[in-house]
């Protein structure tokens, strides 16, 4: 039913996006006590590190620490042992519980670098999206299309509408569109202050510093809506810029880049990417 | 006693005696406390609900939340512990008459008082400096802070990281050259090691502070372009410079807290503390990896992938030494005759609390991990584990310990417990949902999060909380259930300090009398300050002890 009101309503770019908030959408939950719902294989890899691997380590260590406490609580308070001991050094003892731990860290360390160059950067990027914080909102560049750039504002709260599916302090205005199944290259700057680029269900989270590029990737699994905030404290509005992003199928998304060209084509800023960079350059220093 | 009695003025001003500045710091330590405190109280009652409560917006919020972490962290942790407790104690357990400069200690107190009064002034002047206690550019820019709020508050790190500088050579000159006869390094009581150690570290790591904020407040005022990408500059460039201070910074507050539970462990457990080597050393070893792992805080800032790899190793190392102390700490306890007077409680929670907040240390010292903790509340739950649950439950627990020594009046013990058990319940209740949003990804540093705003009958605090809590676990998104049961173990927590204050007061005027040794501290477990009277004389050690 929901597939078939789908293709419906994605007939047009504007109608499109309730069909996915209702769809697919990716909120915290109130009760949520672990790590979002993976999206991308990003996700999926550092959800299954902590899930699989840190937790286990970290509470069994808890537990253990916890139970000697009690344990000697018990056994030797002044009622049970008035007697203390003499006992100041046991060597083995020492050596056990510093060589043990070395052995837990390196059981850590191992799948810990992996995931981490895993979540460096893709080899084979299929499309790029430029990413620009600005006090307070996002711009956005597909630098593969001619002509598609925008900005992305936060609605404002009493613009909300719960019953197509917007969400209190998620939501934007111009969400940004981006293709399942693809290999994509995230370039992150920014023209101002500090602001930090993160989607929790994708696994990605990248500081967008002014005077440099940084870069992460992402390959989406799945269609629906996806919510990321602002993520390096960046002033007044900190709370009030959010990432929407609405993954749809390939051939969706070639629908939608011909849609956004007309929709962005008399956009304020330049389509190209080396244009803008500039510009933006100029603007950082004309605010000193 | 041959004691001479300054005035008031000359006792309290112009003070040369290491317990008198000791007890200056101590009581600065306290009203700073309940000031910034009073900023947790407002920041958690803003987050209590989704919306704006108490911040008129996000600036204030910032303002908040960066007077918060700078005095927590400058003029309540490090008077108290380095201050305090070392200024009093250091001395006393050397066997020393006083600090080596007991004119250079002066300052050092009374520098910190005009830095904290720039801070506050900071925070009111203008629109506030809400920049975080990072203080990164280019937000701490004039581009992100126009006004001079920024200014006040590097000047107000200036001077007291002077204070922090001048007060580390004394306890290093101190501890070297007035020993007792006989206490050689490896004799010295572990809390004399910590302060050692983290002199150490405060005089490496504070100058590059002070570097950093200086450049910062160049850029700002004089055209220079450190960290100014339009001139040339990097605003990496600063982050890095302020965590090579900043990480040694967490073992600054850390260290002399750990020095504390040894003794107190020792103490109550009636034994010496378990491979007192060891102990020495891995505070060593602490101290110096402390001093290369600092960019494990900038492991989403665009730093090479490489860079973040030895990061992660080097951080991951540090566990090794702090496991070293965990267990050391409970080795000293096993086989021990053990009682549980106030400190002594203190010094346990301190254990199981430090314990949770290294473990989370540990998951987030991997940089692929950090990928999605990084700048949550995750984060913000580990380093109040460690720290306002760690360093501040030692302060709590040096308080209780030595209380009697100081003011010569022991305080009310079942109060001391009270205190204890209303803190414990409420710090967890704070801290640990916090866990759970930085999970689920809730930013750090937001005035307001995604959730449906309450109907008005269930807003603010003054509402059934089951009912509240069946309300918003209905609703299908939002941070709003974690932050509401934090928000409610706040509220615990400060009715917590209003129970301590009764306690302090209540000491120094109603306490009973303290003995000389009223822990009953064991000759193996003997430090100096035991075998002084309560409180010790004005000029101690008329004749030098000697260890044998």
């Amino acid at each position: 039913m929901k597939k078939i009101n789908f293709w419906v309503l994605s007939l047009s770019a504007f109608i499109m996006n309730n069909s996915f908030a209702l769809a697919q959408q990716d909120v915290a939950k109130p009760m949520q006590l672990g790590l979002r719902e993976p999206a991308t294989p990003q996700m999926e890899r550092i959800a299954a590190f902590h899930d699989d691997l840190l937790m286990w380590i970290i509470t069994v260590i808890v537990i253990f620490v916890t139970a000697l406490l009690i344990w000697v609580a018990i056994k030797y308070n002044a009622k049970a042992n008035p007697t203390p001991s003499k006992t100041t050094h046991n060597v083995l003892l020492e050596v056990i519980w510093t060589v043990v731990p070395v052995v837990i860290l390196i059981v850590v360390a191992v799948p810990s670098f992996k995931l981490l160059y895993y979540l460096d950067r893709t080899e084979e990027p299929e499309m790029t999206l430029k990413v620009t914080g600005y006090q307070w909102y996002w711009g956005y560049e597909y630098q593969d299309t001619e002509g598609v750039s925008f900005l992305s504002y936060m609605i404002p709260e009493d613009e909300v509408d719960e019953s197509k599916g917007q969400r209190r302090l998620l939501s934007t205005d111009n969400p940004v569109v981006l293709p399942i199944d693809t290999n994509i290259q995230i370039l992150i700057t920014a023209a101002d202050v500090l602001h930090a680029f993160t989607v929790p269900a994708f696994g990605i989270k990248k500081d967008a510093v002014p005077g440099r590029m940084n870069e992460t990737w992402v390959r989406i699994d799945k269609p629906g809506t996806y919510f990321g905030q602002c993520s390096e404290i960046c002033g007044k509005d900190h709370s009030y810029m959010p990432i929407e992003i609405k993954a749809v199928t390939k051939d969706e998304f070639e629908k939608w880049l011909v849609e956004a060209k007309d929709k962005f084509a008399e956009n304020a800023i330049p389509e190209n990417g080396q244009q803008s960079n500039t510009l933006q350059l100029a603007s950082y220093a004309g605010a000193q | 006693m041959a004691d001479h009695k300054p005035g008031f003025f000359t006792r309290w001003f112009c003070s040369t005696n290491h317990k008198d500045i000791g007890t200056l710091y101590i009581i600065f330590s306290i009203i700073a406390g309940i000031i910034g405190g009073w900023f947790s109280m407002m920041m958690r009652h803003e987050l209590g609900d989704p919306g704006l409560q108490l911040a008129e917006d996000g600036q204030v919020w910032n303002v908040w939340i960066t007077a918060h972490g700078l005095i927590m962290v400058f003029f309540v942790v490090m008077p108290g512990l380095i201050g305090g407790f070392g200024n009093w104690f250091v001395p006393l357990m050397i066997g020393a008459p006083d600090m080596a400069f007991p004119r250079l200690n002066n300052i050092s107190f009374w520098l910190i008082v005009p830095a904290f009064l720039l801070l506050v002034a900071s925070a009111l002047i203008g629109s506030g400096a809400g920049t975080g206690w990072t203080v990164y550019p280019p937000l701490s820019s004039t581009l992100g802070h126009p006004g001079m709020s920024v200014d006040l508050a590097i000047f107000s790190l200036h001077l007291a990281g002077a204070s922090s500088i001048l007060g580390a050579a004394n306890f290093i000159t101190t501890i070297f050259n007035m020993r007792a006869p006989g206490m050689t390094l490896h004799k010295m009581p572990l809390f004399v090691w910590a302060m050692l150690i983290t002199s150490f570290l405060l005089v490496l790591s504070l100058p590059v502070l002070g570097g950093a904020i200086t450049m910062l407040l160049t850029d700002r005022n004089f055209g220079t372009a450190f960290f100014d990408p339009a001139g040339g500059g990097d605003p990496l460039l600063y982050q890095h410079l302020f965590w090579f201070f900043g990480h040694p910074e967490v073992y600054i507050m850390i260290l002399p807290a750990f020095g504390i539970v040894s003794h107190i462990v020792a103490t109550f457990s009636k034994k010496p503390v378990f491979g007192y080597l060891g102990m020495a050393y891995a505070m060593v070893a602490i101290g110096f990896v402390g001093f290369i792992v600092w960019a494990h805080h900038m492991y989403t800032s665009g730093i090479a992938v490489n860079t973040q790899a030895y990061f992660t190793a080097a951080t991951l190392i540090i566990a090794v030494p702090t496991g070293v102390k965990i267990f050391s700490w409970i080795a000293t306890m096993w086989g021990g005759s053990m009682t549980f007077p106030t400190p002594m409680l203190w010094a346990i929670g301190f254990i199981f609390l430090f314990t949770v907040g290294g473990v989370t240390g540990v998951v987030l010292a991997n940089a692929g991990m950090d990928t999605s903790l990084h700048d949550t509340y995750y984060v913000v739950a580990h380093f109040h584990y460690v720290l306002s649950l760690g360093a501040v439950f030692a302060l709590f627990a040096g308080f209780y310990y030595w209380i009697g020594k100081m003011s010569g009046r022991q305080y009310p013990e079942i109060w001391g417990k009270i205190h204890f058990w209303v803190t414990f319940v409420g710090v967890n209740l704070v801290f640990f949902p916090q866990h759970f949003l930085g999970l689920a990804g809730m930013p750090r540093r937001y005035v307001d999060y995604p959730a449906p705003i309450p109907p008005t009958e269930l807003q603010g605090m003054l509402v059934n909380p089951i009912e509240k809590i069946q309300w918003i676990a209905a609703q299908d998104y939002g941070y709003h259930l974690w932050n509401y049961v934090s928000t409610l173990g706040a509220y615990i927590s400060g009715f917590s300090v209003i129970i301590f204050i009764g306690i302090v007061v209540y000491t120094l005027f109603f306490g009973r009398k303290a003995e000389d040794n009223y822990w009953n501290v064991q000759p193996q477990t003997m430090t100096f300050e035991w075998t002084l009277s309560s409180p010790p004389p004005f000029h101690q050690f008329d004749i030098q002890p000697k260890v044998k």
